[in-house]
């Protein structure tokens, strides 16, 4: 009787495994073949489909960042997320702050109308937005596309970084505070360093937020030399339809930071997304 | 600890920065699109005529493109509120039978989700590829000789189903980690005494998993409707809403409009779009109400 069982658990098992490894196979060869691809050269595309290059082509790479200005690109991807994500920490963390610790009026109202864009979809922003940077005279510049981007990720921070805030203990606080420490400085000096974990989580969605973004960059800008790499990934497939070996090693530019950062930090990934999910 | 006036206006520079951008990027923007779906509007002219309801008219009656483009998107939607999730939650309660390796499958499997939609679509694209695609490559080497030049995503029989199967590729990873994490969250008491209660696997699963998981499903539906609907990136990259219109979807469409100038109809035909989604969202959540009680 008890082997029965031993005997149905391992074939249960083998199942369980062999699904799960089908799955992850699935997951992993689209990437694999990026890289692969992108190591090869035009002949081996079209010829042969060996599953690794024959001869690995790195050239393709510096080609890749110079002549396919995929460097130029890949700089601009990293001022929008840095600069937008930095903007997005401390906006957000100092209205949070202020949400889960001060008084002043309309607190509440003011709270749901800031996440309020959590949970109402608005499709169709990208027109108004247009519009609207177009009569600002941001249209078609970095500061149009980061302010976008900026505004876009408050609602998010709001509602991650309040609830941790009011999860820490008061009592620091106001020793700081009868110690004649300003409102600011406790803030900027206190809450925020051990607001870390929250603000790490922050930080990780919204630089996949960012750096992936395509469809505010593609409504937004002309001018080449301004645009992000996904932008500049659609620029070069559209006038070198063919050259696949280039277009893979852009396409692997494009990846490798988020999959360094995801691989390093999956665990806060991980935590925003379920935390993001299950706000309802 | 109770604030002076000056104190509470004081406090509030610090949501400042927040409420400007949030009034100047949200809260505008989406008055001016209500706004704008009742006017006639090339986006350069002076004057903005007024037609009322016209547009919105235009686009609920006699517009088969756009109804034709929603079809789409609720195909993909179907598809991946079926097969995605179900998969998502195979994987899920696979995974949760605490099994070794847990950690290496759950960072595989949200792999695809962490790419942008363009480098997936652009991968996809060349796999597609009709005459050096690894896809038929493979095909005809399995002996699916018919399949040796056929362009996947220029076929009117296959480029939407194509673009579906990747966006569930994409999107089963984030049902399945909010799923495993719905899982975990079960207390193990309940399936002990389901068990004393003489409640074989399928019973519990029944009687335990499933209402326990009520409010975690609704989200995941949620999101996945949301996101399927308002899919772009992979139309952009892989179709462009071809072969002739077969794989537009709602947003392609509000892009075209705007494209060609036509600012006020498809704002008319966001507020359209968002109202729908909307709709369905809270019917959805009202579903799962009715369930639960």
């Amino acid at each position: 009787m008890n082997n029965m069982f031993k005997v149905k658990r391992n074939f249960l098992d083998i199942i369980t495994y062999a699904i799960l490894i089908a799955v992850a196979l699935t997951c992993i060869f689209p990437v694999f073949w990026m890289l692969s691809s992108s190591l090869k050269t035009n002949e081996e595309i079209f010829k042969h489909m060996s599953l690794c290059p024959e001869s690995w082509q790195w050239s393709n790479y510096a080609e890749a960042f110079i002549k396919a200005k995929f460097g130029m690109y890949f700089l601009n991807s990293l001022i929008y997320t840095v600069v937008g994500v930095g903007a997005i920490v401390i906006i957000t963390s100092m209205a949070a702050y202020a949400f889960a610790r001060l008084e002043f009026w309309g607190k509440n109202i003011l709270f749901c109308l800031l996440i309020s864009t959590l949970l109402i979809p608005i499709p169709g922003a990208f027109v108004p937005l247009y519009l609207l940077l177009k009569s600002l005279h941001l249209l078609d510049t970095r500061t149009g596309l980061l302010l976008c981007y900026i505004s876009g990720g408050i609602a998010f921070g709001l509602f991650l970084l309040k609830s941790f805030f009011e999860e820490l203990p008061k009592e620091i606080e106001e020793a700081a505070l009868i110690d004649g420490c300003s409102r600011f400085g406790i803030y900027w000096r206190i809450a925020l360093p051990l607001a870390k974990p929250a603000v790490a989580t922050l930080v990780i969605i919204q630089c996949l937020n960012i750096w992936n973004e395509f469809l505010l960059a593609l409504v937004v800008l002309q001018d080449t030399s301004k645009m992000p790499i996904q932008r500049g990934l659609m620029v070069f497939q559209g006038t070198h339809m063919t050259d696949y070996p280039l277009l893979m090693a852009g396409l692997t530019i494009a990846t490798v930071p988020i999959v360094v950062i995801y691989l390093l930090l999956q665990k806060h990934i991980i935590k925003g997304i379920t935390a993001g999910a299950v706000k309802g | 600890m109770l604030s002076s006036r000056k104190e509470k206006t004081f406090n509030l520079l610090f949501i400042l920065p927040a409420l400007v951008l949030f009034l100047v990027f949200n809260l505008y923007p989406l008055l001016r699109t209500i706004e704008l779906s009742f006017f006639q509007w090339n986006g350069i002219d002076k004057d903005m005529v007024f037609v009322g309801f016209a547009q919105y008219k235009d686009i609920i009656f006699n517009n088969p493109a756009f109804w034709k483009s929603m079809l789409n998107a609720a195909y993909v939607t179907i598809l991946c509120l079926t097969l995605q999730n179900g998969l998502a939650l195979l994987l899920a309660i696979l995974v949760n039978r605490q099994i070794k390796g847990e950690n290496i499958f759950r960072v595989i499997f949200f792999l695809p989700p962490v790419l942008s939609g363009i480098v997936v679509g652009l991968i996809w694209k060349f796999i597609y590829d009709g005459s050096f695609g690894i896809l038929n490559t493979w095909l005809a080497a399995l002996g699916f000789e018919q399949f040796r030049d056929f362009a996947w995503l220029s076929e009117v029989k296959s480029a939407l189903s194509s673009v579906a199967v990747v966006h569930m590729w994409k999107g089963f990873g984030y049902g399945f980690i909010i799923l495993l994490a719905g899982l975990q969250t079960i207390p193990n008491e309940l399936y002990e005494a389901a068990e004393v209660d003489g409640a074989n696997k399928w019973q519990q699963f029944i009687n335990v998993t499933i209402p326990s998981m009520l409010p975690v499903f609704t989200m995941v539906s949620v999101l996945t409707v949301l996101g399927a609907m308002q899919i772009f990136d992979l139309i952009y990259s892989m179709t462009q809403g071809g072969p002739a219109g077969h794989t537009d979807v709602p947003i392609t469409k509000i892009y075209q409009y705007m494209n060609n100038g036509e600012f006020g109809y498809s704002t008319a035909m966001a507020v359209v779009f968002g109202l729908l989604l909307l709709i369905v969202s809270l019917i959805q959540f009202y579903i799962s109400r009715k369930i639960k009680n």
